[in-house]
Formats: C-alpha cells, structure tokens, sequence
C-alpha cells in the first residue's frame, strides 16, 4: 500500500501572521521503495511527516494510506491508524525509560490489545533483525545511541505497518553508524514491502535511497 | 498495567516512598480509629447498651429538663405519665451516679453506680439491695471477688456478682437497686429532695406519642443513640478524634494527588510517545489509574495490617476497638480517597500533545 500526499498546505498562526510550514506539497512512495527528503533546518520536514502521521490536520490537500483518506478521520480513528499502519521512528529514540528492548515492542503490541507474552517471540526475533539479538533485555540507559535507534526502528515496525515515517535517525550517531541505520531502514523497507519516508538532512546517506526529494521553505523541489 | 507495572519496578525508590506515606498515614487512621471506638465505649457503653429505644431526662426542680446525665432527675410523676403513654410498652427508672468506693485492700478506684429494680432487662443478675454487681474490669484491677465488701458513700456494700464489663464516663460500672442508689445519693448531697432516678429508660413502640408525654411530663426524651452525647465528655473527645480522622483523610487523598501530578508530568514524554505510536487515550489512563491503585493496596494494605498489629497489642493496656469498621474500613476509605486523588492527578494524561514527541527538543 502506497503513502500519497496531494496538494498538503501547512499552516501555523503566529502572531498577526501565519506561518506556510508547507505549501503545495505533493508526494508519492510505493510499497518496498525508500524515499528521501532533506532540506535545512525549519523547512518542514518535521512537518510534512506529522501530517503524514495523522498528527497534525493539513489546512490543505489529502493524504492517502492505501485507499483510506486520513485526512477526514477523528482522533480516534487516527490513534488506530498509526497503532496498525504507520510506523514512526523518532528523531530522539523516544523509548520509554523503564522498558526493556523487548518490552518497548511489546508494549505496541499490548495497545493493539494483544497479548504481549505471545508477543514476545516476534519482539526477540525483530530485534534479531536489527542486530539486537542478546541485548533485547535491556534497558535504553544500557544502549548506545545507535542500539537505541535500531530498538526505536523495530518498535516502528512491530504492526507490520505500510507506512514507515523516519525523521532524522541518524542526527545524533556518528557517520559509521548513521549509514548502518540508513542500509538497515533500507532492508527492512525492501524486506517488509513498506512505504518509507526518511527525512534527514545528511547527504551522505542519500546513496542508499531510492529517490530523493529536497525541501525549502514548504515546498519540494527535484 | 503493562507500563505501570515496570514503572513501579524502574522507579522503585519513589513509588516505595509513595507507598510508605500511603501505609503511616493508613496505620494513624487505623490506630486513632480503634483509640476512637475503645474510648468511646469506655466513654458509653453501659448507656449504648441499654436494652431500650428511649431515654427520658427530666429537669432538676423547676427547671426546663436537657439532655444531659448530670443534671436529669426524674420523679415518680413523671414516672406515671410515661408509664401511661400510649406505644410506650415498658418504663425504667435509671440512676447514675459517679462515685468513688474503697476496696478492702485499702485502695480507692472510681466507678458509676447504675441504679435499677432487680427486674429491669438491663439489671444484671445478683442486683439487690445493700449489694453490689461489678464489671470484671473493676473485679481484676482491684482483686476483688465475690463476697468482698467495699465501702462507699451508703456503708459498706457486699460483692454479690461479678459479671461483663460496662463503662461510663471512663470509669467501669457497679449495679444495685434504685433503693441503694439512692442511699449512696443522698449521702452526697444531703437535704437535697431525693428524685426517683436519674432518667427513665424506655421501651416504645414506632408510632409511640413521645412529644405528648414528653409535654405533659416535662421531660425530654431522645433516642438511645442521641443520648451518648448526655454524657459529658464525650462530644468533645469524639468530635475531635473524629477531626483528626477527617484530617488525616484528606492530608492523604492530598499527598497522593500531589505526588502523581509531578509523576505524570514528568512522564508526559512516555504518555506523549505512547500517543504518537497510537496508543488510546483510555489506555493510558487505565495503565496510570492502575499504577496508582497498586501502590494504594500496597501501603493502605501494609498499613492496615500494622495497624491490626500494634491495635492489638496496644489493646492489653489502652482501650482499643479491633473490628471490620475500626480497620477494613478506614482501608478503604483510604484506597477510595487515594483514587480519588490519582484520578485527578492523571486527568492530564488526556491533554498531552502526542505531536510533542516528533520534535527534537525531548
Ligand atoms: N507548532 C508550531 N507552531 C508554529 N510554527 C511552527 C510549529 N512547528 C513548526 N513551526 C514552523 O514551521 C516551519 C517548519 O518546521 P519543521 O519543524 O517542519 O522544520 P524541519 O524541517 O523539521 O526543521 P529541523 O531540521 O530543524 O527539524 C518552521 O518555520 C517552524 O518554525
Ligand atoms: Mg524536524
């Protein structure tokens, strides 16, 4: 199932003014593929995924997950959305300090309404995925940056989502292990056949990516 | 309770703390309420326990009567009435006098002598004249037994039965009839017409005329339960027992509030993170009400058992009321009030901004 984003305008009031966090954004990602998108810092990166999201209602345009329209959904219906379609992996790692590795998988699982004891085994095996195998029992405190962020990517795809949001992954790891992640964000998208948007503003990693798209001041340009 | 649980387990210096406070505060309520009950009943229980609905005060002379012991005298008169209203199905007359009586080992010990016709419901057996019946507390502390003579205010008075303890005013009870009573009275305060009783105690039917006899008689009756407050002290001790209690109460429910509202703010990056994931709004509620519920059991629950503990203990020498209502029930109030307080506390889980946890500045 595709993610597709047509005619998005963002905007935040501030003051007298208003703020264009993004204007006219149109975009498209296919099951299995990678698609990058960098600019500077403020121009709307962060935004276009929280639309993406569900997050933040756009004043403007659509966004598509598979067939669904989200852009007409209550609160509710989004909470589900992004519980069971969209993985999002933070900036910060964002995992939830008193859980162990394992745990924070479980932990979706178990707002799924799931049992997070059956949930358990595939938690261990995704770790495995992204090189965590034996360190699934510990704590955040107890992981590197890097371990950090595979753990908050496996979280991400826990639900088997179709959609992958991944916002800057790699700003706070060294460039040897900011392109580990980057290659493992690109198996796992061919991996699971998921939709993936990377924002970053590292070039550096653009070589793994399937396409690219850059952004400036809310709207996107190549 | 997937999070809650390995929260408590991750910060468990803070909720141990938590639940500490929880359990002193729970053990106070639990020990000040069996102090409250134990005294109470040293304060009324030969009056609660009056096998009657009513009592009749009068007032002393000419004047208007009130609702108190010390100074309610009633009058064969008054007597006739109240023997003659319609729903009443038994009178008694009842005198009470605080006295202090001499045992023969020499000591003194204060007691109450309950006066009352051997055939009263509420006249232990052994009640008769020139004798007396005593509570086995005054029996124990005095080593008295059957058959000692003690010496009071009408003489020397034989022992003629020991039977269970009932106290008044914080002194233990001593049975005789009104014909000895009075004897022991007039001896008192010599000159003095001497009533009949102190109050009558009565037996009536739902629909009985009280307000009738009680305006023909000028007398006031109350309902047995009303009446303990006739007894000097114990409004006052009660009352402000009973503050404490409620203060305690709402120190905790306090407490507890204040501490989950730092907690919850401080974990509104995990709510918030949770959010975003997709996480309902009722499961994180669910997940922090159930964190607090925990650690209520928990510390109202050890509290509670250290309360039964010491009670117990502290029974042998403090008057001390171990039951459901002096301990279960202080528990849960406890557990209720400390709900009451998370509640309120984790109300701003519903507020936080999943959006917050897709910015960089965490
Ligand atoms: N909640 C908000 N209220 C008002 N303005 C906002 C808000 N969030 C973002 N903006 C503005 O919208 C624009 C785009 O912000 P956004 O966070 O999407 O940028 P970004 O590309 O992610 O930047 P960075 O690389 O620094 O993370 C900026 O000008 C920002 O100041
Ligand atoms: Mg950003």
């Amino acid at each position: 199932m595709s993610l597709r984003l047509h005619g998005i305008g963002l905007t935040y009031p501030d003051g007298e003014r208003t703020v264009h966090a993004l204007d006219e954004v149109s975009l498209r990602v296919d099951p299995g593929e990678l698609l990058a998108v960098t600019g500077p810092s403020g121009s709307g990166k962060s935004s276009l995924l929280a639309v993406a999201a569900g997050l933040v209602r756009p004043t403007a345009g659509s966004v598509h997950v598979g067939e669904t329209d989200i852009t007409g959904l209550n609160g509710a219906a989004l909470s589900r959305l992004r519980l069971n379609r969209i993985g999002i992996v933070f900036q910060q790692h964002n995992l939830v300090a008193s859980l162990t590795a394992v745990e924070q998988l479980q932990v979706t699982e178990h707002m799924r309404g799931r049992s997070a004891r059956k949930a358990r085994d595939k938690a261990v095996q995704l770790l495995a995925t992204v090189g965590l195998s034996g360190k699934q029992h510990r704590r955040p405190s107890r992981l590197s940056g890097g371990e950090r962020q595979r753990v908050n990517i496996a979280r991400a795809l826990t639900a088997r989502p179709e959609v992958l949001l991944v916002d800057e992954p790699t700003a706070a790891l060294d460039q040897e292990r900011g392109a580990r992640i980057v290659e493992l964000l690109r198996d796992v998208t061919r991996q699971y056949g998921v939709a993936t948007v990377l924002v970053t503003h590292d070039t550096q990693h653009l070589a793994q990516t399937d396409r690219t798209v850059a952004i400036h001041d809310g709207k996107l340009s190549g | 309770m997937f999070v809650a649980i390995r929260d408590i387990r991750f910060a468990k210096g803070r909720f141990a703390l938590m639940g500490s406070v929880v359990a002193l505060i729970t053990l106070l309520i639990v020990l000040l309420s069996g102090l409250t009950s134990g005294l109470a009943d040293r304060s009324v229980s030969a009056v609660r326990n009056l096998p009657a609905t009513h009592l009749v005060f009068g007032g002393a002379g000419d004047e208007q009567p009130e609702k108190s012991f010390a100074d309610s005298t009633v009058t064969p008169r008054q007597r006739a009435v109240w023997e003659n209203t319609a729903g009443v199905r038994r009178v008694s007359p009842l005198g009470i006098t605080t006295t202090r009586v001499g045992t023969p080992n020499g000591s003194e010990a204060s007691a109450t002598v309950f006066g009352l016709p051997p055939d009263a419901p509420s006249a232990p057996t052994g009640t008769s004249d020139s004798a007396v019946v005593i509570s086995r507390s005054l029996a124990e502390e005095q080593r008295l037994h059957t058959g000692d003579r003690l010496s009071t205010t009408a003489g020397e008075l034989p022992v003629s039965a020991i039977t269970s303890d009932e106290f008044y005013s914080h002194t233990p009870v001593i049975w005789t009839t009104l014909d000895t009573w009075r004897e022991l009275r007039t001896a008192r305060s010599a000159g003095a017409e001497t009533p009949l009783a102190t109050v009558l105690s009565v037996e009536a039917e739902p629909d009985a005329r009280l307000s009738e006899a009680d305006s023909a008689a000028n007398t006031l009756s109350a309902t047995v339960g009303d009446s303990l407050e006739a007894v000097g002290s114990f409004s006052s001790e009660n009352g402000s027992l009973l503050t404490m209690r409620l203060l305690l109460y709402a120190i905790s429910a306090l407490v507890i509030g204040a501490f989950l509202t730092v907690w919850t703010i401080q974990r509104s990056g995990d709510v918030a993170v949770l959010k975003a994931l997709g996480g309902s709004t009722g499961y994180l509620l669910r997940d922090a009400l159930a964190q607090s519920l925990i650690v209520l059991l928990a510390g109202a629950g050890l509290g509670g058992a250290a309360g039964v503990a010491l009670g117990s203990a502290a029974g042998e020498v403090v008057p001390f009321e171990l039951t459901a209502r002096t301990t279960l029930v202080p528990v849960l109030v406890m557990i209720a009030l400390g709900m009451v307080g998370a509640a309120l506390a984790v109300r701003r889980i519903t507020s936080v901004e999943p959006l917050t946890a897709l910015g960089a500045g965490r």
